[in-house]
């Protein structure tokens, strides 16, 4: 009797559940509204770095590359298939058939390597050409020698093969990035300076208008290579618009997706509101947010101090400070990231032990300065800091200031500490190379660089090269372990004081469908719009 | 007048000067470098000196202030580092909505400083006088953003009467303007009041009075006609107080104006578009006062231009 029981009561329940489930599956068609605060800078895939513009480019363009979306998983895009040769130098591209422009052009192997050509030459002033730098020819194309890429050969129209000059497992990542997508060269030549303003690519999405200062209208692409998708018909981007009036807006049923996140100061009561239940997708990002620390000058050039402050502050209490947007963080990988080591557990919170260490350290009294951008909550996370730093006896003056200016501290070396949030890494791409050169390695620890720590182990970096220089798929494991180990050295030497991965709320409206993952896509930034759909689409 | 007029034109082409140059040296002076902004986190140092050569940031900052001089007299603005289009463009096409924010606001200024003043003088030192002088006191006092976010959630979320920011029709420049006028309709109360009191002590108005006209005309006929001359004067200087008004506002509302492309030219340091829009904003400004000063012996002959 009982078994019937359950047994009615799981068939009652799958009966009420079915035309739930009929109403969630995509349908083509509809529209939806998200708004951003600024207006974009640019829709060139070549020039635009911003998160705003990061994801409306990955829906108007396509690179040889990409994601299963919702993901971090690499697949082939406009590429059909690739060969890699077995020194890791050679990469032999096959095109997919019949991807059009949205000007109805066929695209070709010709546009590959103008593309690429164009994001590494100067004249793009691209802030993502030195991504390419493996390239042959990269030299001389950036050292504005030539325009040509000499490593990129075009045998036939659907054929690209890349010669590298060092072998980069990372390689099939930046044929994901948004510079390097595919832009066709007659429309670019066409448009000239309105080129950001107009673009054509091959993507999802076709773009329409663009009203500056107002909105941006994109269509679905009907002549998009991959058949089914995107499932909206249109797609509207807002701009000025404050996130808290835009909350007000998605509430009233205006808006679809607040794009800038939820604000800080209504956090706690969007959540609280059991009405957002199915309205708020929460999800990892490859984000994590750190203090630097100048091992160059005393007192960070002494590991012990440095050792210290990673002691020394209370993770848990700033994850609370900011209502748990975050998960305390052990190690300057995120959790998500290939090669996080869940084993390593990193530094706890110890004011006790900390003060030993300062006492072992024998550097006296210290004071000193925390640089931090000047917009919530980062000030608030700076004083938390500086308050635990102070109870083990470290003085930390802060200084808060505009993003550009903590960028120039950070740049020039003359900031001892900084508290990353507002600039920090989120990755471009998923892999664990990307946390390391840029900021952690000797590269970024020059004039200008973006490694504040000024860090430079040239073992390390020794090390980061070989486990780079593995690209075949049998040493894949082998690569992923070696840049663990890397990390945990890395920690060792403590020239960060890891504080938290953020996490991702999106809050969108309760007409838009599509799995929980696609609205806090780890790779298109805030929402991946093409895989979204709309319930009443009719 | 002719004199004159070339005369305060001449020293508004000199205050521009001065306005260019000053914000040119204070760009300078952020310690920041708009190369690193452009170059991003991957370039590598010989990337980003090809842009300072390309963007002539290598040279002395007394040339590259002569060479943006130079194209400024041409009517060139510049190429945005951000957008990487040009400039006067740019703030040619965020500036009709500004223009029409501010006409909005002088409006709404006007049309609440004006009654309410009236209304104070009339009822001097009573309840009424207090409670407007109160209230425009508050309305002086209250942050923009505070005031427009107030607007926007009663108005426009609680009870739906205007659109929720944007823009487009009359409807949505309401709240804007609203907003961006409230303060000066509090400040315009003040002066009207107190010139409503020393006009309706004049002989005239008693002589009208001892006529037998009601006290309705006597104020509105014969009182607001002269009380009203000074702040008539005054409109042209709200140009400048509006002009930084105008950032607060627009990126409450969603105006897609000046204020806003200043705002994010800001955080992304736009160099070209904050002198742009710092330049036409001053245009304004000074377009503003010499309207003002020029409109003051039309509307009281006591005043003479020399």
């Amino acid at each position: 009797m009982k078994k019937l029981l359950i047994s009615a009561v799981a068939a009652l329940a799958l009966m009420a559940a079915a035309p739930a489930a009929m109403a969630d599956a995509p349908k083509q068609g509809g529209a939806a509204t998200i708004t951003f605060n600024n207006d974009l800078t640019t829709l060139d895939p070549q020039v635009g770095y911003d998160w705003q513009n990061w994801s409306v480019i990955k829906s108007i363009f396509d690179g040889l590359m990409d994601y299963k979306p919702g993901t971090t998983e690499l697949e082939p895009d406009l590429a059909e298939s690739y060969t890699v040769s077995d020194d890791g130098l050679t990469y032999t591209f096959k095109l997919r058939d019949g991807v059009k422009f949205h000007n109805g052009r066929v695209m070709t192997s010709a546009d590959v390597k103008y593309s690429f050509e164009r994001a590494v030459n100067p004249a793009t002033q691209s802030p993502g050409g030195g991504y390419f730098g493996m390239i042959a020819g990269y030299d001389d194309v950036a050292g504005g020698k030539a325009t040509t890429l000499s490593g990129i050969e075009t045998p036939d129209d659907k054929t690209v093969v890349f010669k590298l000059t060092r072998p980069d497992a990372t390689f099939l990542h930046l044929m994901a990035i948004n510079f390097g997508y595919i832009v066709p060269k007659e429309e670019v030549e066409k448009a000239g300076a309105d080129w950001g303003k107009q673009p054509v690519g091959t993507g999802a999405f076709k773009f329409v208008e663009w009203t500056p200062g107002q909105n941006i209208k994109l269509e679905r692409n009907k002549d998009y290579f991959r058949a089914g998708v995107p499932y909206l018909d249109n797609i509207t981007f807002e701009f000025g618009q404050d996130p808290t009036v835009a909350v007000l807006r998605l509430k009233k049923g205006e808006i679809d997706i607040v794009g800038d996140g939820i604000p800080p100061a209504q956090f706690a009561e969007i959540m609280a509101d059991t009405a957002n239940k199915d309205l708020i997708a929460e999800g990892e990002q490859l984000h994590t947010g750190y203090v630097t620390m100048n091992v160059t000058q005393p007192p960070f050039d002494n590991v012990k101090v440095r050792q210290a402050v990673n002691m020394a502050i209370n993770k848990d209490r700033i994850v609370r400070l900011i209502n748990n947007r975050a998960a305390p963080a052990s190690q300057a990988l995120p959790p998500a990231m290939p090669g996080y080591n869940p084993d390593n557990k990193g530094y706890a919170h110890d004011p006790e032990g900390a003060k030993k260490l300062l006492a072992e350290a024998g550097v006296g009294e210290i004071t000193t300065e925390l640089y931090v951008m000047n917009v919530d909550p980062n000030p608030r996370i700076a004083q938390a800091i500086q308050q635990d730093l102070a109870a083990v006896g470290i003085k930390a003056e802060i200084r808060s200031l505009a993003q550009a200016e903590v960028i120039a501290a950070g740049g020039s070396g003359k900031a001892p500490m900084i508290w990353s949030g507002g600039m920090a890494w989120i990755a471009d791409f998923p892999d664990p190379a990307n946390f390391y050169y840029g900021i952690l390695g000797c590269a970024g620890a020059v004039e200008g660089g973006w490694n504040w720590s000024k860090y430079c182990n040239k073992a390390l970096d020794d090390r980061a090269t070989k486990a780079d220089a593995m690209v075949k798929d049998d040493q894949q494991a082998a690569r992923i372990a070696e840049w663990k180990a890397i990390f945990d050295d890395v920690l060792k030497d403590a020239p960060w004081a890891p504080v938290f991965n953020e996490k991702r709320f999106t809050y969108h409206s309760a007409r838009l469908g599509g799995d929980p993952a696609l609205f806090t896509d780890p790779i298109h930034i805030p929402v991946n719009y093409d895989y979204i759909f709309a319930k009443d689409a009719q | 007048m002719l004199g004159y007029l070339a005369r305060r034109l001449a020293a508004s082409l000199l205050i521009l000067l001065g306005v260019s140059i000053v914000t040119f040296g204070l760009t300078f002076m952020i310690p920041a470098d708009p190369v690193a902004m452009i170059a991003g986190r991957n370039s590598t140092p010989q990337v980003r000196e090809q842009i300072r050569v390309q963007l002539g940031l290598d040279r002395p900052v007394p040339e590259q202030y002569v060479r943006y001089l130079g194209r400024l007299v041409q009517g060139d603005l510049g190429t945005s580092y951000a957008r990487k289009s040009d400039v006067g463009e740019l703030v040619a096409s965020r500036l009709p909505p500004t223009l029409l924010l501010m006409l909005g606001a002088i409006i709404a200024e006007l049309l609440i400083g004006i009654p309410a003043g009236i209304y104070a003088a009339t009822r001097r030192g009573r309840f009424g006088d207090k409670a407007a002088m109160t209230l425009s006191f508050l309305s002086v006092s209250t942050p923009q953003f505070v005031l427009g976010l107030t607007l926007l959630y009663l108005f426009a979320y609680l009870w739906s009467v205007f659109p929720l920011g944007g823009y487009g029709t009359v409807w949505h420049l309401v709240l804007p303007a609203l907003t961006l006028g409230l303060a000066g309709g509090g400040w315009y109360s003040r002066m009207m009041r107190s010139s409503m009191i020393e006009v309706l002590r004049n002989d005239y108005i008693r002589t009208a009075r001892a006529k037998g006209m009601s006290e309705w005309r006597v104020t509105m006929k014969h009182g607001l006609r002269n009380a009203i001359l000074p702040i008539i004067a005054m409109i042209g200087l709200d140009v400048g107080i509006f002009m930084s008004g105008v950032v607060v506002v627009e990126n409450v509302f969603g105006w897609p104006g000046i204020g806003q492309l200043m705002w994010q030219a800001i955080q992304s340091l736009d160099i070209p578009v904050i002198m742009g829009v710092t330049i036409v904003a001053a245009c304004f400004i000074v377009l503003g006062n010499l309207v003002a000063d020029l409109i003051a012996p039309l509307i009281d002959p006591r005043i003479r231009l020399r």
